[in-house]
């Protein structure tokens, strides 16, 4: 088809000039010269970096059910920023989402997911999206994101009752997706999974000793993580529904930090 | 894509520390196919991991395509996922189009082009495909990431890759030895040897362990094991 590429698409009218829109770069700039010079800004990438950050997001899987767990705090760096970043949200009846990273990239994709519901209600056909539905879903966006090299910045967990069994999934900013039974992002992926997987290894919880783990998890990340914040949230999902519960404020004791000494 | 300190230097701030966006992640895995005259045994270990943790102790990296053709892919698992995502759907496509699931032969040629297709921005993923050919042989296709594809007899792949090659390369290519008879491979010493390369490469790489997920093709469809490596 090559001998006839040039009749189906018309020669572009401008060459070896300024794009338009675009910063032009004058050829005989030095600064240009040299592997040094700089590609141009490409502002459709919104978040070549995370600006407000959420730390870890603890979620384990029970008998019937799942629980997962996340702090409030919105970081700017390391500054705590904001105390009230709630992040742990109820999709539908069934399904529960948390998510870590950046809060502006969880709270876009949080409106389409709401619209999403939204518009599976309207239909009115009694159908509900399920958990691995949303987990595959959230796979393709964000693979697609960071096709285009402007990624949603955020590590996200599904829980929720998939044809009555649990289910719990992860996905992170490249759409790399998995599922088990004891899922921690950011730093709770060094410090909780071993907390959570002692446990898990030795047979199923249930929901009380499922929520028992996830507040130890909390808490040691409280004193370790320094991106961390005692007030936290915990939601639960089995197949009576979704149930978040109001920030909670973990009680801490560091009347034993003297005694630590770093050398 | 440069951010507030390279366009505009006077709002740079010392300290400030700057992620860059890597599009690609390493997250391991080995895969080993042994092909014998009317057989493919393929084996992937089942531990998804990044760096220093694991994402899982269970994830199968093995996809049945159809009842004659397995691939194994490890890598960059949200490329494999879509590569393997993308390979189902053309197949099934080709089904409705030509009433008939497609060879082996056939799949190993659609992705060396799939994975051509995308040159200059590549899937990540070490692809294996075993399985039986149009003659009833057993046959293994290997490729690189962006499309080589060669058919041999036994190959490994992936993180562990370098390592078990040279030892199939004496057990079953008989390289490197004197006065030895070429003899057809049976299936279970093909199992064997794979239960074997693989508790090898889980002692020496950190991206191999957990279990392996070992699937094996025969005319009569394809039959599920499991072996326990070790999960340190």
């Amino acid at each position: 088809m090559a001998f006839m590429g040039h009749t189906l698409s018309p020669a572009p009218l401008w060459h070896n000039g300024p794009t338009p829109g675009a910063f032009y770069n004058f050829p005989a700039n030095s600064s240009n010269l040299g592997p040094a010079s700089r590609p141009l800004q490409d502002f459709r990438a919104h978040s070549a970096s995370p600006i407000t950050t959420t730390t870890s997001v603890v979620a384990v899987k029970f008998d019937k059910g799942c629980v997962i767990a996340a702090d409030t705090l919105g970081s700017y760096g390391s500054l705590a920023r904001f105390r009230d970043c709630p992040r742990v949200m109820k999709v539908n009846d069934l399904i529960m989402l948390g998510s870590g990273g950046d809060y502006a990239d969880f709270q876009y994709l949080k409106d389409i997911i709401e619209q999403k519901i939204i518009d599976e209600q309207c239909l009115g056909d009694g159908l509900n999206l399920k958990p691995r539905s949303l987990h595959c879903w959230l796979t393709r966006v964000l693979y697609n994101k960071r096709s285009k090299m402007d990624p949603l910045w955020n590590n996200y967990v599904v829980a929720g009752i998939q044809d009555g069994e649990p289910f719990l999934g992860a996905v992170d900013k490249l759409g790399t997706a998995y599922e088990d039974a004891a899922i921690a992002t950011g730093l709770g992926a060094y410090m909780a999974t071993p907390l959570i997987r002692d446990v898990t290894e030795k047979g199923p919880l249930d929901e009380e000793s499922a929520k028992a783990l996830v507040r130890k998890c909390m808490e040691v990340l409280f004193y370790r993580d320094a991106r961390s914040f005692p007030r936290y949230q915990i939601g639960v999902v089995t197949a009576a529904g979704v149930k978040i519960d109001e920030p909670v404020d973990l009680k801490h004791d560091w009347s034993l930090a003297h005694m630590i000494k770093m050398k | 894509m440069l951010g507030i300190n390279d366009n505009f230097p006077e709002y740079a701030l010392p300290g400030v520390k700057k992620v860059h966006f890597e599009p690609y992640a390493d997250n391991g895995g080995s895969i080993v196919a042994i092909a014998g005259d009317d057989f493919a045994v393929i084996g992937a270990d089942t531990r998804l991991s990044t760096g220093f943790s694991i994402y899982t102790r269970e994830q199968k990296k093995l996809f049945k395509l159809s009842d004659q053709t397995v691939l194994g892919a490890t890598g960059c698992w949200c490329d494999t996922l879509t590569l393997t995502r993308l390979l189902q759907a053309r197949m099934q496509m080709y089904e409705h189009e030509h009433n008939k699931a497609m060879t082996t032969p056939a799949v190993a040629q659609m992705l060396s082009t799939m994975l051509y297709y995308k040159r200059f921005f590549p899937y990540y993923v070490s692809n294996i495909l075993a399985g039986i050919d149009s003659e009833g042989k057993g046959c293994v296709y290997s490729y690189d990431p962006i499309g080589h594809c060669e058919r041999s007899t036994y190959r490994a792949g992936g993180s562990a890759g370098a390592q078990l090659q040279p030892l199939l390369d004496n057990q079953i290519g008989l390289k490197n030895m004197q006065n030895v008879t070429e003899a057809p491979l049976p299936k279970e010493k093909a199992l064997a040897l794979l239960k074997d390369v693989f508790i090898s490469a889980a002692e020496r790489d950190i991206y191999t362990g957990d279990s392996i997920y070992i699937l094996i093709i025969t005319a009569n469809g394809i039959q599920e094991e499991k072996f326990e490596l070790r999960k340190d």
